[in-house]
């Protein structure tokens, strides 16, 4: 872990308009994550966590606030700029997977290559390694179907760290996983972490995924309440 | 990388490619069968024409270049014709219809030999003067399955056929002008008059000399008449493969956009993990357009096999009688109008895919 910071959220605010109702998700977030840490983002269901998600990934922008992304103002720039920044360093891990159901898990990795205008330059040693140790090498010419819903979220995280991005943004990687998998998946995030310095942020609201972390940050209706370091003897 | 995924799309969903393959295919099949009919009708037309070997052609006032049902002209016009300065001989005929397209046409064999040379008999031979009796054409005959020898029914009546000739000259059925007039109450009357001229360079005198003599009559040379024998000169033709062609690009239209409309519904989520990953716009549309032009270009292949079968049906359901050409020149034509139908289907849901939210998208169910 370095000083230098991936992400810092300046006083984040989103508001949701329902008709005339206005929903407040974020109320003035500060948060801050640096290079080659594994950060948990804990809260209830409605707490703004997924909105945090969202906006720290690029995807929305805040109604208020700025995030800098590896030093760059993330809605300071265009839409077009914003997708090309996103393609370069940030790989998502989602709950339901998300793999292209027509494409095998090697395509579906190698779409994210091509799209980060890396195409295919060979063999990557590096990459084969991080496969082996997601232990899907052998899996790769599988469709996301014939693949088990712990082999699939693996897909995801292979697909979302090929670009070596400045940060993995994972939203409740576990939520459609049996206890089983979600350990091993956790420990491989963990283990990415350690080894690659991979920076990871995770968003879950369950206290047994914060336990892989070095931070552990509570949210609730749409504020950070605690903070927590080296959480369970980390 | 967009390739592998465009046709991985495509065969994720078998059905839906597939009939959107087989209603493109179907559009330009309609066009192909109609510029092929068009086509095979004129040239048929025009080709056995050719073959009567005369110079000029006198038709009746008011008759297009296409089609001829009455015989309106008295059959002294015959010696009034063959006096003129530079004509050497004048034959009429008279046409029938019999249904459709299909004519039958009276003659006179010694006149006609005298013309062009006379029918080549592949089998049989002239009439023998024993009355209702027919010639056909090879054509005719192998599409009809008549044999030489045989009765056919022609106007409520039986005829035997007394030869067969080679296709390609005048007509396909032929009778006796005298017992054709009869039959059909038309004593002494004529459809058109094909004039033979002592030399070539006369023709066009002659053509003018008679059109100042016989006003209300269309008068040509036969080359010029024969060059008359195309789509815009059948009144409405062109119009008609018009309508169609406009009908074929607004199906078309409809299909891709249908298609394509429920394919971008149905892979919202597909298209929110794209963009997720930092899909642009751009890469979303050239997606669904390169999806829809590969649609096109295998329902335009599919479309110029099914003009083979449509081929064949016309001269298996209707033997002898419509004529379809294979038209390999319209094929980039019927492929370009079908991709502009579906390139404008595509349009409206591809850019609806490009401007997706990509969370609203992967919220998608």
């Amino acid at each position: 872990m370095t000083d230098r910071h991936i992400i810092e959220a300046d006083d984040l605010r989103k508001v949701y308009r329902l008709g005339d109702l206005h929903v407040h998700a974020l109320r003035g977030v500060e948060l801050s994550v640096r290079a080659g840490e594994f950060l948990c983002v804990v809260g209830p269901s409605g707490s703004g966590k997924s909105t945090l998600f969202h906006i720290l990934g690029g995807l929305t922008p805040p109604t208020g606030g700025k995030v800098r992304l590896d030093g760059q103002d993330l809605f300071g720039l265009t839409d077009s700029e914003r997708t090309h920044l996103r393609r370069k360093k940030v790989g998502f891990v989602f709950q339901r997977y998300n793999l292209l159901p027509t494409l095998t898990a090697s395509d579906n990795i190698e779409v994210a290559r091509h799209l980060a205008g890396n195409g295919s330059n060979g063999r990557d040693p590096r990459f084969e390694e991080v496969l082996k140790l997601l232990g899907i090498h052998h899996r790769l010419h599988h469709k996301p179907r014939s693949l088990s819903g712990g082999e699939q979220q693996r897909v995801a995280i292979a697909r979302a760290i090929v670009n070596q991005p400045a940060i993995l943004l994972a939203d409740e990687p576990t939520g459609n996983l049996d206890s089983k998998n979600s350990h091993i998946v956790m420990s491989l995030l963990k283990e990415l972490n350690q080894y690659t310095g991979q920076t990871i942020l995770v968003i879950t609201h369950d206290m047994a995924v914060a336990s892989f972390a070095h931070r552990v940050v509570h949210m609730r209706d749409g504020r950070i309440t605690e903070e927590q370091v080296d959480y369970l003897g980390m | 990388m967009l390739n592998k995924l465009v046709v991985e799309n495509l065969k994720h969903r078998p059905v839906r490619t597939t009939l959107g393959i087989l209603a493109i295919g179907l559009e330009v099949t309609m066009i192909l069968t109609l510029a092929g009919l068009s086509r095979g009708m004129l040239e048929d037309s025009a080709q056995r024409t050719r073959g009567i070997g005369a110079d000029v052609l006198v038709r009746p006032p008011g008759t297009s270049v296409i089609g001829l049902s009455t015989a309106p002209i008295s059959d002294k016009m015959l010696d009034f014709l063959r006096k003129q300065p530079h004509v050497t001989f004048a034959m009429g005929t008279m046409v029938y219809p019999l249904g459709g397209v299909t004519t039958i046409t009276g003659l006179n064999l010694d006149e006609f030999e005298k013309l062009s040379g006379g029918f080549s008999f592949t089998a049989g031979g002239p009439f023998t003067g024993a009355g209702d009796e027919v010639i056909v054409d090879e054509y005719y005959a192998r599409q009809s399955g008549v044999r030489m020898g045989q009765r056919i029914e022609i106007l409520n009546r039986q005829w035997r056929v007394a030869g067969i000739v080679r296709s390609g000259k005048l007509a396909r059925i032929v009778v006796p002008l005298g017992q054709l007039q009869d039959l059909t109450g038309d004593n002494g009357k004529l459809s058109q008059i094909f004039l033979k001229v002592d030399q070539r360079e006369n023709i066009p005198v002659v053509v003018q000399s008679l059109k100042a003599k016989l006003e209300n009559y269309p008068i040509y040379s036969m080359e010029e008449f024969i060059s008359l024998i195309s789509v815009d000169n059948v009144p409405g033709l062109k119009a008609f493969i018009g309508v169609v062609i406009g009908v074929g690009v607004v199906v078309g239209f409809l299909i891709v956009f249908l298609s394509t409309y429920t394919a971008v519904l149905e892979r919202t989520r597909e298209i929110g993990i794209l963009k997720s990953l930092g899909a642009t716009p751009a890469f979303v549309l050239n997606l669904v357009f390169r999806e829809t032009f590969i649609l096109v270009i295998a329902g335009s292949l599919a479309g110029i096999a099914f003009s083979f079968v449509t081929r064949w049906a016309v001269m298996t359901l209707v033997p002898a009688s419509l004529s379809q050409a294979i038209v390999p020149d319209w094929w980039p034509i019927a492929m370009l109008i079908s991709l502009a139908g579906a390139a404008l289907g595509a349009l409206y849901p591809g850019l609806r895919a490009a401007r997706q939210d990509p969370i609203e998208a992967l919220a998608y169910d």
